[in-house]
């Protein structure tokens, strides 16, 4: 039998301090962690018999600048991790916001699952976080020699140099790319409650002149 | 670097390195001091392009990751989707779900044993094998239309229910005999050919054991090889048939189920060395699991009838009948395909018990018809970054075995 949520949320509230969010939705749990506090919580969190998350699943960063509805002073740049406990079988996802957006940066968590060096190395490679603490910080996935971050918001789909090998020269060259940026389907959020049966308010009407 | 150490370059193109893993080894003499291994020649940004297709567009990208077990990734996907639509699958998509779930599992591991089989030096194997994920293909082929890369989950269910007939070889240039041999297991349904293959299954594998478990160069080349201690096996990031083989009953399928697997009867296989040759054993006893699993979706497949997606037009499109006869229907449908469909705001993470280990999808909606992040976790993209720390004191020629016995796949590794 599975344990319940509220259980964890119960086992959190308890041993966690108060500068901590717990946010249930979904029926999953997410952590909000101040940058400050991440690395102590997590080793809480790892250590602490009654919680004792002895996987870390998952690294990813998010950048939350075009995200609809968001407050445009907000942190752009977020760390989510995903936690799981083979002894209580429980999930947790645990955020926390960057605060440095020009030298976005977050303390690594290598040294306590060793699990999470690729995943930050993937990270920092996708969004430019640097991880203090990594044993070895280098790009992972992208080209040799590549710049810029290719999953940030500003950074288009196409990227910014093509490749190509040029017959004359014998060799491959880099060139800035050439694809024309097109989008068939825009990205629509409508406003909620958008096409229930109910009727929306009419609008007061102008008065006539 | 020492001075009478030197480095050996090991792929990106090389038949052992499972697609295009560069691996930059530090060797002094045949045994290996450091291990650097260079992915990403595949990376296709396939998180990046997501976010720029709509929820039904984004499908198709995720079985091109793991392409040697395209319907689990779906369902991780599907999953997700579900969740934050927060709709209900009817039962009939679910036990097809698991159906083809287990049917990509065997697929995966019989192509896994062949290729790991070949890096080791027997020959054989990949041939058994690869005559199983023929008929595998077939079944994908004659539901989905597909054979590689099906598309066939959708967020509400499945794209259709399993055809009634078995497409059967036709031949203009082979005699009726053995036209009438080939077709002989293809005169029912779908189903009836999906069950004489679970059902015909054991013994394959029984004649890959055959070849493999006494052999004696096989377990000198797996036994004992880059073994996963039991108690760093969760720390490292091991999911799968990978923390399985070190002993630890760890199965997504039991502990957190999803679909029906919590209706189904089967076993969850470990081993105790945490060893290549554990692993390979913990694999081949899957496939068994797999088959009886099979059995029992095709048993339950036979006797309920019923709707294979949500009828929720908003998210799933009507009939193709109805297209044509109602207004409401087409402009259903052609929202559906034109806009796609909104989904809540808010982030979820699911998981599923992939051929490889844990396949999890970490999707953000902002509420608009597309996702705004996607994060593909894929297992193999953790076992590889083992190696490093796990191949240092093997020899050369153990590398190999490592990196076999990992099932390494570069869609889902560079993603």
């Amino acid at each position: 039998m599975r344990p319940s949520l509220s259980q964890l949320k119960n086992t959190l509230t308890g041993i966690l301090s108060e500068n901590v969010v717990l946010v249930e939705a979904y029926r999953e749990l997410t952590l909000e962690v101040p940058m400050a506090q991440l690395s102590a919580t997590m080793q809480c969190l790892r250590d602490n018999p009654d919680l004792s998350f002895d996987a870390l699943i998952d690294v990813a960063g998010v950048d939350y600048e075009e995200f609809t509805g968001r407050d445009p002073d907000a942190l752009r740049f977020a760390v989510v991790y995903h936690l799981l406990s083979t002894r209580h079988n429980w999930r947790l996802r645990v955020r926390a916001f960057v605060e440095n957006e020009e030298e976005p940066a977050a303390p690594s968590m290598a040294p306590l699952w060793p699990s999470a060096d690729w995943m930050e190395r993937e990270c920092f490679d996708m969004f430019g976080i640097a991880f203090d603490g990594h044993p070895d910080l280098r790009r992972i996935l992208t080209d040799y020699g590549f710049t810029g971050y290719p999953f940030r918001k500003d950074f288009p789909l196409s990227g910014h140099i093509e490749m190509r090998y040029d017959p004359e020269q014998k060799q491959v060259v880099y060139e800035p790319v050439t694809i024309e940026p097109r989008d068939n389907v825009p990205r629509i959020v409508r406003e909620p409650h958008y096409g229930d049966s109910t009727p929306m308010p009419l609008p007061p009407s102008e008065p006539k002149v | 670097m020492s001075e009478h150490h030197y480095q050996l370059n090991f792929g990106p193109q090389h038949p052992s390195a499972h697609g295009v893993l560069r691996l930059v080894l530090e060797l002094d003499g045949e045994v290996v001091v450091r291990a650097d291994p260079h992915i990403g020649l595949l990376h296709r940004g396939t998180e990046k392009l997501m976010e720029h297709k709509t929820y039904l567009q984004g499908l198709p990208y995720v079985d091109r990751l793991d392409y040697s077990s395209m319907m689990a990734n779906e369902h991780a996907l599907c999953l997700a989707i579900e969740k934050l639509l927060q709709i209900d699958v009817p039962i009939r998509a679910q036990y097809l779900r698991v159906m083809f779930d287990e049917l990509s599992r065997i697929m995966n591991h019989m192509l896994w044993v062949g290729t790991c089989a070949l890096d080791l030096g027997a020959m054989t194997v990949f041939l058994f094998g690869a005559r199983e994920r023929e008929s595998c293909f077939d079944i994908l082929e004659a539901t989905t239309g597909a054979r590689m890369h099906p598309n066939y989950y959708r967020p509400g269910g499945v794209y259709r229910d399993l055809p009634d007939k078995m497409p059967q070889y036709q031949s203009t240039l082979r005699s009726a005999e053995e036209l009438a041999r080939m077709n002989a297991n293809r005169q029912g349904t779908v189903l009836d050919f999906i069950e004489a293959f679970a059902k015909q299954l054991p013994l394959r594998i029984d004649d890959i054991e055959t070849l493999l478990t006494d052999n004696r160069i096989w377990k000198q080349r797996t036994v004992g090889i880059g073994v996963v201690p039991t108690e760093q096996a969760v720390a490292l990031g091991c999911t799968g048939p990978m923390l399985r083989a070190s002993g630890i009953a760890w199965d997504l399928r039991k502990k957190q189920p999803y679909a029906v697997y919590d209706k189904l009867d089967f076993d969850v296989a470990t081993g105790t060395g945490g060893d290549c040759y554990d692993r390979y054993l913990v694999r081949m006893e899957e496939c068994r699991q797999s088959a009886k699993l099979i059995l029992q979706c095709v048993n339950w497949l036979r006797a309920n009838p019923g709707p294979v997606i949500s009828d929720d037009r908003k998210i799933a499109p009507p009939p193709r009948a109805q297209i044509k006869a109602d207004m409401e229907a087409l402009i259903h449908h052609f929202k559906l395909f034109t806009e796609g469909f909104p989904v809540p705001a808010g982030e979820v993470y699911a998981a599923v018990e992939h051929p490889k280990g844990e396949f999890g999808v970490y999707l953000v909606s902002d509420g608009g018809n597309k996702p705004y992040r996607v994060k593909l976790h894929t297992p193999d993209f953790v076992h590889l970054s083992m190696l490093a720390a796990m191949a240092p004191g093997h020899m050369l020629s153990d590398v190999v075995a490592l990196i076999g016995t990992y099932d390494i796949v570069f869609g889902s590794v560079d993603r």
